[in-house]
């Protein structure tokens, strides 16, 4: 499709939508969809057909509306009332109101700070477009970016963008993104690869899940642009299994994509050709490792591999391979389209642009945010998040998953950062931020992590399949009131030898969860081992029974 | 050299859509994990001889196939319930209590994770996280997730389900 096809497109999708006075938007995420969200949009459907409001008032389906734990979520615009917990019954009365009054009952408080406080890039289409339609997405200024670019820039301009614009990569380790894409570029070799990561393996965590299920086009276009400024033909989406509706929606944009020749051959009218297919992950966490996932790509164990050589020379069958997280890529278009120097005004001077977090855990506010870098953990959980149900205390915030750890209150006030939160013991990670309160027993989630990493150790190096199965055996034995203060010594020991001496990021980081929790919540350990007793009232003890492992 | 095609081990039609998930992949080898989904979606767990016939037509070790087979806990070599219930065990459905849901299902069926109880009935496995942690505690039966679940509703649900069968 040539540049003035689309936008003539994105023109006529947007004289169709002018008969309607107001439109009536369903979450069709899978937080949603789980609460029967799929119902409500065909009850919707139905009344609108039955009354005749179907010719004012549209009814379409969106992407993910942030607030998870309160739906099925319903959006009425242009007035961008949001009502909660709507059922196939609220429907006609809905479709009644829509455009002139607001059903009270069942509406959120306007102007929530949920709301106000973000500032959205990758999320930007969420509440606007219609996952499954790719028109919806075009008229969105979808593929713009890229069918521009390979018209007007050369591939080294989209990476000097990338540079200016100071992205670093959203799957937790922070490297420039612009640096990475640069190497691989300057790699030899004609044949090369795009690799998107989908394999969100983090508990707590589903900021990718969202975005692939809300928009998978914006992933699609980040891909692209991608291959064309390394000069890659073939891309690769990495997904979970466990997410059949984000693998649903992508596979069916890609299949649009390419009927409108956005994808395949000659793309734009110009010579540059970029496939994409989707690959199933099938439930093994170390594949989110660059060099685990390249392996089950080919089919193989998801064993991760010495680095160097890094993936950016040798990767995908041994050719230069470029790897980014979804959220990286569903940045990209952005900021082609509105310029790198546009990115890197927002955030701060090292953490440039927002962060897409999934809050959870003992908040009020449960669910998925896009905040500026440099907010406060303070703001997230208290402002936008709503704060603690119960009026219960707060006592740490767990950032970065079984790689994280667990920040305490005194922290709160710190800027949200790569920098920041790596000096307190953390990390940013892909997003998860769960929540604790002073019901949780900070022993018993240190034990969680590091049960989640020894059945997750691909069993390849022996400090990260021996040393995992060691610390959690010594965990139990704290938490069930029977450990020695040798042990904790034992404990601390093991932590450094893991962290120093295992071959992937995965044992690297296996001790943080204890690390951190050792760092600000010492005394729930030392209460457990020597006064027998868990503060939070969560480990039994049975100082005389012995642990199943 | 032209290499004589190999029968599926039965007639089964299913065979069809795996014979199909591997020619999309040029019958290679890295075939191997998507043509593994394509054998457990259609007969709902990797038997023995659907390993075998896997490996004869990619052209894979058979003991590769079963080191792949083994390594990724989506994977089953053990034939499954009519029924499936996945509780979440994610950090969030940890904190929001996964575990009391797994301790009222052993009460109730007497299975653990990774066990189908007697009559077939019900196939008990645990999630990595679901990513539906806004709805904790979560758990998916037969594939549609279940969310803010307290013991006594995860029960009937399943309950529900299992009744019909009957």
């Amino acid at each position: 499709m040539m540049l003035e096809a689309l936008r003539k497109i994105a023109e006529e999708h947007r004289a169709a939508q002018k008969p309607f006075t107001s439109t009536l938007k369903v979450c069709v995420a899978a937080g949603c969809v789980s609460c029967q969200s799929d119902q409500v949009k065909k009850a919707l459907d139905a009344a609108a057909k039955k009354s005749g409001a179907d010719k004012t008032c549209k009814v379409k389906g969106v992407g993910c509306l942030g607030l998870c734990a309160q739906g099925p979520l319903v959006v009425s615009s242009p007035d961008n009332t949001l009502y909660r917990h709507v059922r196939p019954e609220d429907a006609e009365e809905l479709l009644a109101a829509a455009g002139t009054s607001t059903v009270e009952r069942l509406a959120a408080p306007a102007n929530q700070a949920f709301y106000t406080r973000q500032k959205r890039i990758v999320t930007e289409n969420f509440d606007r477009i219609d996952p499954e339609k790719i028109e919806d997405y075009i008229a969105a200024d979808g593929y713009l970016a890229l069918l521009t670019t390979l018209s007007t820039r050369s591939p080294a301009q989209v990476i000097e963008e990338l540079i200016k614009s100071g992205l670093r990569g959203r799957g937790g380790g922070g490297y420039p993104t612009g640096l990475k894409w640069s190497t691989v570029a300057k790699a030899a070799g004609a044949e090369k690869y795009v690799i998107c990561n989908a394999d969100e393996g983090d508990p707590g965590a589903f900021m990718d899940r969202s975005v692939l299920e809300s928009d998978p086009h914006r992933i699609l276009e980040g891909m692209a642009l991608a291959g064309y400024a390394i000069g890659a033909q073939r891309g690769y989406i990495y997904v979970r299994a466990e997410y059949p509706i984000a693998v649903k929606r992508l596979k069916l944009a890609i299949n649009q994509a390419e009927k409108m020749q956005l994808l395949g051959n000659g793309i734009g009218g110009s010579s540059f050709n970029f496939a994409i297919e989707v690959r199933l992950g099938a439930g093994a966490f170390v594949c989110g490792e660059e060099t685990a996932l390249i392996a089950s790509i080919e089919g193989k164990r998801g064993t991760p591999r010495p680095r160097p050589p890094y993936p950016a020379e040798e990767g995908l069958w041994g050719k230069p391979t470029l790897i980014n997280n979804v959220e990286t890529f569903g940045n990209i278009a952005s900021i082609i389209r509105n310029g790198g120097d546009w990115y890197a005004g927002i955030g701060t001077e090292k953490s440039r642009g927002t962060k897409v977090f999934a809050l959870a855990g003992r908040i009020n506010n449960t669910g998925l945010i896009e905040v500026p870098m440099g907010i406060t953990l303070r703001e997230i959980i208290f402002d936008i998040g709503g704060g603690i149900p119960e009026g219960r205390k707060f006592k740490a915030v767990q950032t970065g998953g079984p790689s994280g750890g667990c920040i305490p209150e005194q922290f709160l006030d710190m800027p949200v950062e790569y920098e920041s939160l790596a000096k307190v013991g953390s990390i940013m990670g892909s997003g998860g931020m769960i929540v604790m309160d002073e019901t949780s027993c900070m022993v018993d989630v240190a034990k969680f992590f590091m049960e989640f990493c020894k059945s997750e150790s691909c069993g390849k190096c022996v400090p990260c399949r021996v040393g995992t199965a060691q610390m959690y055996d010594l965990l139990c034995k704290i938490s069930s009131g029977r450990a020695t203060l040798d042990d904790l010594a034992l404990l601390e020991d093991l932590c450094d030898t893991v962290k120093h001496t295992s071959l992937c990021g995965l044992g690297q980081t296996a001790p943080n969860p204890v690390l951190s929790t050792l760092r600000f919540f010492r005394d729930e350990y030392l209460a457990h081992i020597e006064e027998k007793r868990c503060p939070a009232g969560v480990c039994a003890m049975h100082a005389l029974q012995e642990v199943h492992t | 050299m032209t290499i004589r095609p190999i029968a599926p081990p039965t007639d089964d039609k299913r065979w069809r859509l795996v014979d199909a998930t591997m020619r999309r992949h040029g019958n290679k080898p890295a075939a191997l994990i998507e043509t593994l989904h394509t054998v457990q979606e259609s007969f709902g767990y990797l038997e023995e001889d659907a390993l075998r016939y896997v490996a004869a037509s990619l052209r894979v070790p058979l003991s590769k196939i079963y080191g792949v087979a083994t390594f990724y806990h989506f994977f089953t070599l053990k034939p499954q319930g009519r029924h499936t219930c996945a509780v979440c065990l994610g950090t969030a459905c940890y904190i929001k209590g996964a575990q009391a849901l797994l301790d009222a299902l052993k009460a109730r069926y007497g299975i653990v994770s990774g066990q189908t109880t007697d009559d077939q009935k019900l196939s008990l496995v645990t999630a990595r996280c679901v990513g539906a942690c806004g709805i904790a505690p979560a758990a998916s039966l037969d594939g549609d997730v279940l969310g803010k679940l307290s013991p006594d509703e995860l029960v009937n649900r399943i309950e529900e389900k299992t009744r019909h069968d009957a």
